[in-house]
């Protein structure tokens, strides 16, 4: 009896929340203002969902938006000065028309459009200072390293004053530990056997990191860090740094003077030479567009409800209910591929690594 | 196209942000937490290797006591078998010794019986002689009755006693 009242009760739950989605569109379609029916520009509006800005923005429109304006930090060069503000100095200053100190946030169809720009009297044109602002990936990244150092110093407490002995970790500090001996000794251990201290706590916080930042960036209203390329190109940046500082002779050996026939060395010279820089240049595209397309395939599913709004009642009827369980099935999907983005990062990054330490007379084993 | 062109201050923030994850768990994080995973993992795997170490003695004490079970079983069998042998040794040898000297009771009781037949025989015969004079005595007494008889058969010795010089 228990268990069919359970299910009667989920049955219930499930056939309201149908319902709700159902009529809504139909009452609002009624009540809706006139300016609803103009239609929405998705491209804008998924562009500025996946993009960065100088505000966090929650939700709402114009009057009733919930947002927090970020701090700005720009260097003008013409004036020689770091200046310092609130983005909502900005934003007051260009309801009026005016702009702030001589800045003012580039727009659409301007270059740097939506970036802030500043007057220069030289040349009487707006250009691009120095911008170091704190914009919403910013803010992003640094909460995203304050809760990894405190997910991984707090793991690590919990392994003072133990012995080999002990008990295994349970609970959260056991779900880290699995995952990071999973990395330790299925990644790292597996390609670079020979160097593990050294490239452990790289490849780790890497992965950590984009694994961190890639869940965290599938919460709704928080910001996409690992879909943006600067922050894949830093990260590219360092695996090829490890890769190559920490290459040694047979390495480089083997891109300049690979063990071909004559007349292909200077060929597979340049190819590997080229090699050194698509290889990292490969894994910031892959990160950045796996995390980049999979937001706005979701965002893109969820605005097929607003645009079918503007459509037909009934096509919006349909659509609704379908376009919210693909995009249940898309959230599921990309928190797979947020773990899968981070192996594979952190994987290839092992084997190049892995590669250009190459064992001293290999041939010999 | 601003997608794809990196900002300098998301790559300055990122930079520092990164920087500082790296610096601060390269440091205090994850070599304590790898290090306390290589430890375990090397613990057990010791375990592991004394467990079958202890387990291959185990064996290795059961084997050699079942062989010592063995070894006993087969000496207890020998020992029971010899005891055998020997008790049927000493029966045939009593056996033997008590037909033997069965024999010899009965050779000595043949001699003795042989000699008291050898003694019967005499006494009866001195018996027989003493009877057979004493009969001639008589017969003789009753012949030579009157004094004539008696001359007559002095005579007569006399005569044989000088026919045979």
């Amino acid at each position: 009896m228990n268990k069919n009242n359970k299910a009667w009760k989920m049955l219930r739950i499930l056939l309201l929340a149908v319902g709700m989605l159902l009529p809504y569109p139909m009452w609002a379609q009624s009540e809706a203002e006139p300016e609803a029916k103009e239609g929405i520009d998705m491209t804008s509006l998924i562009l500025g969902h996946i993009g960065d800005a100088y505000e966090w923005h929650f939700w709402g429109e114009g009057e009733n938006t919930v947002a927090i304006p970020l701090p700005i930090l720009v260097y003008s060069q013409e004036r020689g000065e770091w200046f310092f503000f609130s983005f909502e100095h900005l934003e007051e200053a260009e309801k009026e028309g005016k702009d702030y100190q001589g800045f003012k946030i580039a727009e659409a169809g301007e270059p740097n459009a939506g970036k802030v720009v500043e007057y220069s009297r030289a040349s009487g044109e707006w250009v691009r200072p120095v911008d170091l602002s704190l914009t919403k990936n910013a803010v992003g990244l640094i909460i995203n390293s304050i809760i990894l150092i405190c997910i991984v110093l707090g793991c690590a407490k919990w392994y003072k004053n133990k012995k080999p002995s002990d008990e295994a970790p349970r609970g959260f500090v056991g779900l880290m530990e699995m995952m990071i001996s999973m990395v330790y000794y299925d990644i790292i251990k597996a390609n670079i056997p020979q160097h593990v201290q050294r490239y452990a706590g790289y490849l780790l916080c890497a992965f950590f990191f984009i694994f961190l930042t890639n869940l965290i960036g599938l919460i709704p209203g928080s910001a996409n860090i690992t879909g943006n390329i600067a922050v894949t190109f830093v990260l590219a940046c360092c695996t090829f740094l490890f890769v190559n500082l920490g290459g040694n002779k047979e390495y480089w050996k083997e891109i300049f003077w690979a063990d071909v026939p004559g007349w292909l060395k200077p060929i597979m010279a340049v190819i590997e030479f080229f090699g050194i820089f698509t290889k990292p240049i490969a894994l910031m595209i892959r990160l950045f567009a796996n995390i980049m397309a999979g937001h706005a395939a979701l965002l893109a599913l969820i605005g097929v409800i607003f645009i079918t709004a503007n459509i037909s009642p009934v096509i919006n009827g349909i659509m609704t209910p379908l376009s919210v369980i693909f995009a249940i099935f898309l959230d599921c999907l990309e928190c797979l591929v947020a773990f899968i983005q981070a192996y594979v990062f952190t994987m290839l990054s092992a084997v190049f690594i892995g590669l250009s330490v190459p064992k001293h007379h290999a041939e010999g084993h | 196209m601003s997608l794809l062109t990196p900002d300098i201050g998301l790559i300055f923030w990122m930079l520092v942000a990164f920087g500082v994850v790296f610096f601060v768990l390269v440091k205090f994080g994850w070599p304590i937490i790898t290090q306390m995973v290589d430890e375990r993992k090397k613990y057990i795997d010791d375990s592991l290797e004394s467990a079958r170490q202890a387990n291959e003695k185990l064996a290795k004490i059961q084997e050699e006591s079942a062989a010592l079970l063995k070894q006993a079983r087969e000496q207890q069998s020998q020992i029971l078998a010899d005891a055998m042998e020997q008790r049927k040794q000493i029966v045939e040898k009593a056996q033997t010794e008590a037909t033997i000297a069965g024999q010899k009771i009965l050779e000595e009781a043949k001699q003795q019986i042989e000699v008291e037949k050898e003694d019967a025989i005499r006494d009866i015969r001195r018996q027989v002689g003493l009877l057979s004079v004493e009969i001639a005595e008589k017969v003789l007494r009753q012949s030579l009755k009157t004094d004539k008889d008696q001359m007559a058969m002095i005579d007569r010795l006399l005569d044989e006693m000088d026919n045979k010089k």
